[in-house]
C-alpha cells in the first residue's frame, strides 16, 4: 500500500472560504442511543441557525418503520425558524418521502448512494443500479419544482462489509449522482477508516469525474483521522465539509466508538488557518452544548471539552 | 511530480517516521493516578515488543517536584532492554544528568521553552538561564558519549503568554542544536496549533536547524494533532513524539486530553504506507495493559475504534 508515497498534491493553496454542511440534527441524532423530543431537535436547530452554519439537515423524510429518531420529521421541518442565510436540506429516500418533504415545506433534499454493494444491499435493501433508478425518479421531480438535490455516497474510503473499495467505483457512482442532477455530492467515509493517502486517491479518480466545486467530504473521526483527511481534501481543491455538532452521531458498525466529526473541531482547524467559514465557534460550541445535556452525554468535541475546562 | 512552491517543501512524504513513544513518562506524569513501578516496568518491556525504537523511560527530575518518577532508578535498572531500542530519561541538571547514568541511562533529554513566562513558571528561571543550565548538562553528556534530545515547549502557544513568535522557538531550538542536541522535539504544549501555525513555525526553525533533527510533539487538546502531524510530514519532518493510548492530560485545561495517541497516529503512518517498524496490535495490547492499571479508559479512537468491532 504505497499509493501514498506519491503523496504529491499540486500546490494549492488553502480555500479561501470552506462551506460547513451541519449534519447534527439528521445524521447526528439518527445515530445517537437517546431519542430526543421534538423542541430540543427544533431548538437545536435554531441554535445553530444563530451560528451562521450555511446548511443545517434538518430531517429524513424515511419512514418512521425504519428511522423511528425522525417520525416528527413534518413537525421539524415546519417549527423551526429558517434564517435568511441557511439551507435546511432534507432525507428523501424515495418519491414518497420527496413528496412528504414538499408537503411539508422543504426546499432542499439530499438522496443517499453507496459506493458498496453489500452496504447498499444491507442499508436499504437493494443494489446501487437500483437505488439509482429510484433517485432519478426523486431528482427528476426535484428538478421540475426547482429544488435542489444533494447527492451522499457512503462508503467512500472502505465498506464494513467489504474491506476496500475501489477509487474507479467510488467515481462511477458520484459520476452518476452529478449527472441525474445533484448539485453537489458528500463523499462519506462512513467507518472512518480512510487515511490521508487513501482520501487523495479516492478524491484524484472522483475529480476526473466530477468537478471540486461540486463535491464535499464527510469524513468520520472513527479512527481518529477526520481531520487529517479533511486537510487532505482541502488541499486537493475541496471547499465544503460535513461535519456533526458536539460529534453527535456514533458509529453504528463499531458499537460505541466515534462517528461524525464535530463541527467545533473543525471549525478551529479552518479559522486557525485563516479560512473563512462564516460561523461563529463559540455559538457551535453553545449549541453542542445544549443538545449534548438534553443527550445527558459528553461532548465528543476536543475543542468544546477543552474551552469548557480551560481555567 | 512534485511540485514546488517557494514557501513550502514538496509534499511527498518521508517513507519512514520515527516514533519517540513518550507514554511511560510524559504520559505517566501527567495522570493522576500514580502507578507502582512494575506496572512502569512492565509498559515499557511491552512498548519495546512493539517494535518501537525510542522509548522515554522516566525522569531524574527531583521527586520532590515530580513525585510519579520517584522510582526513576528501578525502573531504568527494571526494564529489559531490548537491542536497538533506545530508553531516554529527562536530565534537567547535572544532578540529574549523573544520577541518570549511574542508574545506566545511555541517552538523556532536556527540556526548554519558547515562552519566558513559561519558563519561569515551569522550571523557576528565564529561557536564558535554563539554556545555560543544560549547557553544562551537554557538555557533561558529551564528555560521557552520551546522545542528548532537546524539547522546546509552547512552539505554538503559550499558556500564559497566548502567542509565540516563530523566531523565538527558531532561536531557542538553533541554541539547543548548537550546544549538542542531535534531535530537537517543537512541542505544541497546550494543543492550540493548527496546520498554517505549525508550518510558520517550522518554516522559522528550519532555517536555523536541518530538518532531519527535527520532530513534532504534538498535543490533541483541541483535536488538531493528527493533522498538524501531516503538515510536518509533508514539510519534511520524519520523527514524531506520541504517547500510548494517550495517556497525559492537559495540565493547564483541567480534563482535556494532552498528548496524541501513538495507535492513532501509527494508524495514519501505515494507512499512508510510511514505515513504522511499529506493531500496532502489540502496541494496543500495551496500551490495553496501562489503561486498566490506571483503570481509565483509552485516549486513542483506534483502540476504542478495534475493541468495539
Amino acid at each position: 500500500e504505497n499509493s501514498a508515497l506519491e503523496f504529491c498534491t499540486l500546490t494549492r493553496e488553502f480555500p479561501e472560504y470552506v462551506k460547513m454542511i451541519e449534519v447534527g440534527p439528521r445524521d447526528g441524532l439518527q445515530n445517537e442511543k437517546e431519542m430526543v423530543p421534538t423542541r430540543v431537535k427544533i431548538q437545536l436547530i435554531n441554535m445553530l441557525s444563530e451560528t451562521g452554519l450555511p446548511v443545517i439537515e434538518a430531517t429524513s423524510f424515511v419512514s418512521s418503520k425504519w428511522v423511528p429518531q425522525m417520525a416528527d420529521h413534518t413537525e421539524v421541518l415546519q417549527a423551526i425558524h429558517r434564517s435568511s442565510h441557511a439551507r435546511y436540506p432534507v432525507l428523501t429516500p424515495n418519491m414518497h418521502g420527496f413528496q412528504d418533504a414538499v408537503a411539508a415545506g422543504a426546499t432542499e433534499v439530499a438522496v443517499f448512494g453507496s459506493a458498496s454493494e453489500t452496504f447498499s444491499q444491507k442499508n436499504i435493501n437493494c443494489s446501487i443500479d437500483d437505488s439509482m433508478l429510484r433517485f432519478e425518479e426523486v431528482i427528476c421531480t426535484a428538478k421540475q419544482q426547482q429544488i435542489p438535490v444533494r447527492g451522499y455516497v457512503s462508503c467512500a474510503l472502505g465498506c464494513p462489509y467489504e474491506g476496500p473499495i475501489e477509487p474507479t467505483k467510488v467515481a462511477e457512482v458520484v459520476k452518476r449522482l452529478y449527472e441525474l442532477g445533484c448539485y453537489e455530492v458528500s463523499l462519506g467515509d462512513t467507518i472512518g477508516v480512510g487515511t490521508p493517502g487513501s482520501m487523495a486517491k479516492m478524491l484524484q479518480y472522483v475529480m476526473k469525474e466530477v468537478p471540486s466545486s461540486a463535491l464535499a467530504v464527510h469524513c468520520h473521526d472513527t479512527y481518529g483521522q477526520a481531520l487529517a483527511n479533511i486537510l487532505t481534501a482541502l488541499q486537493m481543491g475541496i471547499c465544503a465539509v460535513d461535519s456533526s455538532v458536539a460529534g453527535l452521531g456514533g458509529c453504528p458498525y463499531a458499537q460505541g466508538a466515534s462517528g461524525n466529526v464535530s463541527t467545533e473541531d473543525v471549525l478551529y482547524m479552518l479559522h486557525g488557518m485563516g479560512i473563512k467559514t462564516g460561523v461563529d465557534l463559540s455559538k457551535v460550541i453553545e449549541a453542542g452544548d445544549f443538545i449534548c445535556k438534553a443527550l445527558n452525554r459528553k461532548t465528543n468535541s476536543k475543542v468544546a471539552q477543552a474551552r469548557s475546562k480551560s481555567s | 511530480h512534485n511540485v514546488q512552491d517557494g514557501a513550502s517543501a514538496g509534499k511527498t512524504l518521508p517513507e519512514r517516521v520515527k516514533i519517540v513513544e513518550v507514554g511511560p513518562r510524559d504520559g505517566l506524569q501527567n495522570e493522576k493516578t500514580v502507578v507502582p513501578s512494575e506496572v512502569k516496568i512492565h509498559l515499557i518491556d511491552m512498548l519495546s515488543e512493539a517494535g518501537l525504537s525510542v522509548i522515554e523511560a522516566t525522569s531524574f527530575v527531583s521527586p520532590k517536584w515530580v513525585p510519579q518518577m520517584a522510582d526513576q532508578v528501578e525502573v531504568m535498572m527494571g526494564i529489559h532492554r531490548r537491542p536497538g531500542v533506545s530508553y531516554p530519561v529527562l536530565t534537567p541538571n547535572l544532578k540529574g544528568f549523573l544520577a541518570a547514568v549511574n542508574a545506566g541511562a545511555a541517552e538523556v533529554a532536556i527540556f526548554g521553552a519558547a515562552s519566558e513566562l513559561f519558563s519561569k513558571k515551569n522550571i523557576n528561571c528565564s529561557v536564558d538561564e535554563s539554556l545555560q543550565r543544560f549547557e553544562v548538562v551537554t557538555k557533561a553528556a558529551k564528555e560521557a558519549g552520551v546522545p542528548v534530545r532537546g524539547y522546546v515547549s509552547c512552539v505554538l502557544g503559550c499558556p500564559y503568554e497566548g502567542k509565540v513568535s516563530p523566531d523565538k522557538v527558531a532561536q531557542v531550538a538553533k541554541r539547543l542544536y548548537s550546544m549538542g542536541c542531535y534531535e530537537i522535539s517543537l512541542g505544541d504544549t497546550i494543543g492550540v496549533g493548527t496546520p498554517g501555525g505549525m508550518t510558520e513555525m517550522l518554516q522559522a526553525v528550519s532555517r536555523e536547524v536541518p530538518v532531519n533533527a527535527l520532530a513534532v510533539h504534538c498535543h490533541d487538546t483541541y483535536g488538531q494533532a493528527l493533522a498538524n502531524i501531516l503538515i510536518a510530514l509533508q514539510m519534511g519532518i520524519s520523527v514524531v513524539d506520541s504517547s500510548v493510548a494517550g495517556l497525559g492530560g492537559c495540565p493547564y485545561a483541567q480534563g482535556a486530553s494532552g498528548n496524541v495517541a501513538t495507535e492513532d497516529v501509527v494508524y495514519m503512518l501505515h494507512g499512508l504506507g510510511i514505515q513504522t517498524g511499529v506493531d500496532l496490535p502489540k502496541l494496543m495490547d500495551a496500551g490495553a495493559f496501562i489503561c486498566c492499571s490506571l483503570n481509565k479508559k483509552t485516549s486513542s479512537k483506534v483502540a476504542q475504534a478495534t475493541c468495539k468491532l
